[in-house]
């Protein structure tokens, strides 16, 4: 068969001095399914970006179609036939699917005015064409993602794309939409397409994909046929060595209840109820799980437990007391520490150190200082002895956290959260975005967090996570909890998934929590 | 070489932006003036010929170094209340009122009279802090507004209330000598309150990097929503934060009047206050890279009042070439290309020193 697009010894190094892909080279066969994994980090979005347009390779040379090309730019790489969906979708939410649709090349009346009623007819017209359904005058807003993202689909393949790139595109869908998704991939291939698929997930790898490449730290380990590859191949050639991805067992009987939720409702400014009668609790040793789509709750709910939500109405305890009155540091110092859902936002000051870091939540105790002064000296050592315990990949205590990768800023946030001898522990989104290494750090911890009779409520958007790890898991619709599974043992996620889509739901379900 | 660059790339770069924005000047009084070398040689050198100049650049430095480190605690906690001018204008007229009102040994009167110079600059960003944390309302607005406010509150209470009618001016009673602080130097006005200058530079620092409430401006600064999840109390910071720094530009004025008018005699608001956030963005709000600053700034004022003075340059183009200098070494892109070459050839050697960043 013939390559589409093939890539000799690139390399590509960013402002920062970062080196984010060195000697790559790869043949994307023409008609195929080309699936790149890796870690995060491991530098596959940036080969796509390369591919795209979006960032120049320092050395290195492309071949489109067997001709040497520079792509200079989006515009250049979509006039080749390439065409891109991003991980964060590139739509404007107040726009039509149609308006979308032809952003760039409105059909025009007159030379003048937009002819809307031909937009939406080419819009339907592609739409049949690749049995990809879209309602064409709907807003992108009021759409839910897997709609948004089949619209930045048909959108490229209107811009002619003979190679479809699509950057982890199932980070955001829930298992029913995946495998819709999925449908419409073989659909594309079947068509003469050729589809470039970045994902971490390796199960989906194996499930679609006839070619695999395997990166990282920036390089290319292999690329090889699917076929015949098993699932721990390929985490393997990741990761560099064996990785456990057994069900974490589940501890000893839970304990008394340390987190309780009764009757929590919230309605926001706009007066849309975003919490309507929560009611859960998590034990002392278990980790409950928060399993749903994103937006439907969750960053409330989560906020309100912290005490950074206010206007909630029903009651929280922490370990028996009630928090409505506490400031977010009272209700730390009752023994509740919280892994926020956006490191980034939350977590951590970028532009600080890791020490600055590190005591957000403990730097006015005595141990560290005396007299409204701080001790540098002790808040050094904690911090040394933080990135040693946890493994943080850091220079010094005194590194700007802006500079580590995504994963290592993650160990700060879960070492600072874990190392507070919390009472109760709110998990959001622990392992978003981080490298499998990370990752299995995080959970790791999280266990022994566990094991010591740590309560530990766990919201994921990462369903093999919230199943991994939890004890029990309950599903959030908007916002209602609409099921409680009581234990994890064979629940798979497509027996959650018609609960996170909310076509199933358990009556009672925030009532039958109840002790 | 080029390691050493990257290291220092920010002080390099703000030579090379001087260096540029002299460049500049050279080029614009070479075209103006009819003696170029003369005029050159004035602008850039006429500071350090006499005495009294050499004075005026520490005694114009002074009041600027108070005034920078008021904006730069604001500036820290990101709050970009530009009050200093306001505050050092109402807090010099404030404590000239307690000053001659009043009379204790100097020993007493000194610093009794810096305490209402600096709690009257705390009631002012009191309120462009309070708009701020509860009403949402924009710090940089309220506290250009209330600039106006200052400037006519301290007109009012020395106008009609403290004015000395018999020395011929608009200006106030004269001050007891015992809230004079003395003449350093015969022959310049340099008195000891530049001496409060270093020591309030000394402490700032000292209490933005070693203190807890220090900290706690910092981080809500550097992320806001991240100080809230850690539990500091933002609303308080935001606040105390504007206080602290309408106390030491408060500070700032009445040391000038205490050091070298020895009365209140500003019927125009003096200004220190926008050269203050001038010294802040060039000394990153670091308050020891403000001592520098402002002595950077101040040396530029002499040199065009030199030039001013003693050539056929006119001050509107000193002002324009100051202006450039100014803008050169606060352009934070500058020569930043040059800088992302140098690391991008610096990584290719040293490969996998770094590890990607996600």
């Amino acid at each position: 068969m013939q390559n589409i697009l093939e890539v000799k010894d690139l390399l590509k190094v960013y402002p920062d001095g970062t080196i984010a892909n060195r000697e790559i080279s790869v043949a994307v066969e023409e008609n195929t399914i080309h699936a790149v994994v890796g870690e995060n980090g491991a530098g596959k979005s940036t080969l796509m970006k390369m591919i795209f347009g979006i960032e120049q390779p320092q050395e290195g040379r492309i071949f489109y179609r067997g001709t040497e090309t520079e792509i200079r730019n989006p515009h250049h790489a979509i006039s080749l036939g390439i065409g891109m969906v991003h991980q964060h979708l590139m739509l404007a939410p107040d726009l039509s699917v149609a308006e979308n649709m032809v952003l760039g090349v409105e059909p025009l009346r007159r030379t003048l005015f937009l002819d809307s009623d031909r937009m939406v007819r080419v819009t339907e017209q592609i739409s049949t064409e690749n049995g990809l359904a879209v309602p064409a005058r709907k807003k992108i807003r009021d759409l839910p993602i897997g709609v948004k993202q089949r619209v930045e689909i048909l959108k490229a393949l209107f811009r002619n794309a003979e190679l479809l790139i699509l950057d982890e595109p199932t980070a955001v869908l829930t298992p029913q939409e995946t495998e819709q998704l999925f449908k419409t991939l073989f659909y594309l291939k079947e068509n003469g397409k050729t589809i470039l698929f970045i994902s971490h997930k390796l199960r989906e790898v194996k499930q679609i994909a006839d070619r695999v490449t395997v990166m990282r730290d920036s390089r290319i380990v292999t690329t090889c046929d699917a076929e015949g590859l098993t699932e721990d191949d390929i985490a393997y050639l990741m990761v560099g060595r064996e990785i456990s991805h057994d069900r974490i067992p589940t501890g000893d009987a839970p304990g008394e209840v340390k987190l309780s939720v009764r009757d929590l409702s919230y309605v926001d400014d706009d007066g849309l109820p975003l919490l309507k009668q929560i009611n859960f609790d998590v034990r002392a040793g278990e980790i409950l799980g928060l399993a749903g789509v994103e937006g439907n709750g969750q960053t409330p709910l989560i906020n309100a437990l912290t005490g950074l939500l206010s206007g909630t109405k029903g009651e929280i305890k922490v370990t028996g007391e009630s928090i409505a009155a506490m400031s977010p540091r009272t209700i730390r110092e009752r023994g509740l520490s919280h892994v926020p859902e956006d490191r980034m936002e939350n977590g951590v000051a970028d532009v600080a150190t890791l020490e600055e870091n590190f005591i957000v939540d403990r730097y006015f105790k005595p141990r560290f200082s005396r007299w409204g002064r701080l001790l540098w000296r002790i808040i050094s050592e904690h911090s040394r002895d933080l990135i040693k315990r946890f493994n943080v990949l850091a220079r010094s205590s005194k590194t700007v956290v802006g500079s580590l990768s995504g994963g290592n800023i993650q160990k700060v946030v879960v070492a600072r959260e874990l190392s507070s001898d919390p009472t109760v522990i709110i998990a959001a989104q622990p392992t978003r975005g981080i490298d499998i290494g990370s990752e299995e750090l995080v959970h790791n911890l999280l266990k022994e967090a566990r094991d010591e009779g740590k309560a530990i409520f766990l919201v994921s958007a990462d369903l093999d996570e919230v199943l991994k790890l939890s004890t029990r898991v309950i599903v959030i619709y908007d916002g209602e909890i609409v099921k409680h599974f009581e234990t994890t043992d064979g629940v798979t996620g497509p027996d959650l998934g018609p609960y996170m889509l909310g076509v199933k739901r358990e009556e009672g379900a925030g009532g039958t929590i109840r002790p | 070489m080029e390691r050493f660059v990257l290291k220092n790339f920010t002080l390099i770069r703000t030579v090379i932006a001087i260096l540029l924005g002299v460049a500049i000047s050279i080029i614009l009084i070479v075209v103006i003036s009819n003696s170029p070398g003369y005029s050159l040689k004035q602008f850039f050198l006429g500071q350090l010929l006499s005495r009294s100049r050499l004075g005026n650049i520490i005694e114009f430095a002074t009041p600027v170094i108070f005034t920078g480190i008021g904006i730069a605690i604001a500036f820290q906690a990101r709050q970009f209340n530009i009050g200093a001018e306001g505050a050092f204008y109402l807090s010099a007229a404030v404590a000239t009122a307690f000053a001659v009102s009043t009379s204790m040994p100097a020993i007493l009167h000194i610093p009794a009279i810096l305490i209402v110079a600096a709690l009257t600059g705390a009631l002012y960003g009191l309120i462009p802090g309070i708009l701020k944390a509860k009403l949402h309302a924009s710090e940089l607005v309220a506290s250009l507004m209330m600039n106006y406010v200052a400037y006519f509150l301290g007109l009012y209470l020395i106008n009609y209330h403290f004015r000395d009618k018999d020395a011929g001016f608009l200006v106030s009673f004269r001050l007891p000598e015992t809230a004079w602080l003395g003449q350093l130097v015969r022959g310049t006005r340099l008195h000891y309150g530049i001496f409060f200058a270093l020591i309030a530079a000394l402490l700032a620092y000292y209490f933005l990097y070693h203190t807890r409430l220090g900290y706690e401006i910092r981080t809500t600064g550097n992320n806001q929503s991240f100080a809230r999840f850690g539990g500091i109390n933002v609303v308080k910071i935001i606040i105390l934060s504007q206080m602290i720094g309408g106390a030491v530009a408060g500070v700032g004025g009445m040391n000038e009047v205490m050091g070298i008018h020895h009365r209140f005699n500003w019927q125009l608001s003096p200004g220190y206050g926008w050269a203050g956030v001038v010294v802040a963005i060039i000394g990153r709000n670091h308050p020891l890279l403000i001592v520098p600053a402002a002595l950077f700034l101040s040396y530029m004022n002499v040199g065009g009042q030199v030039l001013n003075l003693m050539s056929d340059v006119p001050s509107e183009l000193v002002a324009v070439i100051q202006a450039v200098i100014i803008i050169l070494i606060t352009a934070n892109a500058f020569l930043k290309q040059w800088k992302d070459r140098i690391t991008i050839r610096q990584a290719e050697r040293e490969e996998g020193v770094h590890e990607p960043a996600s």
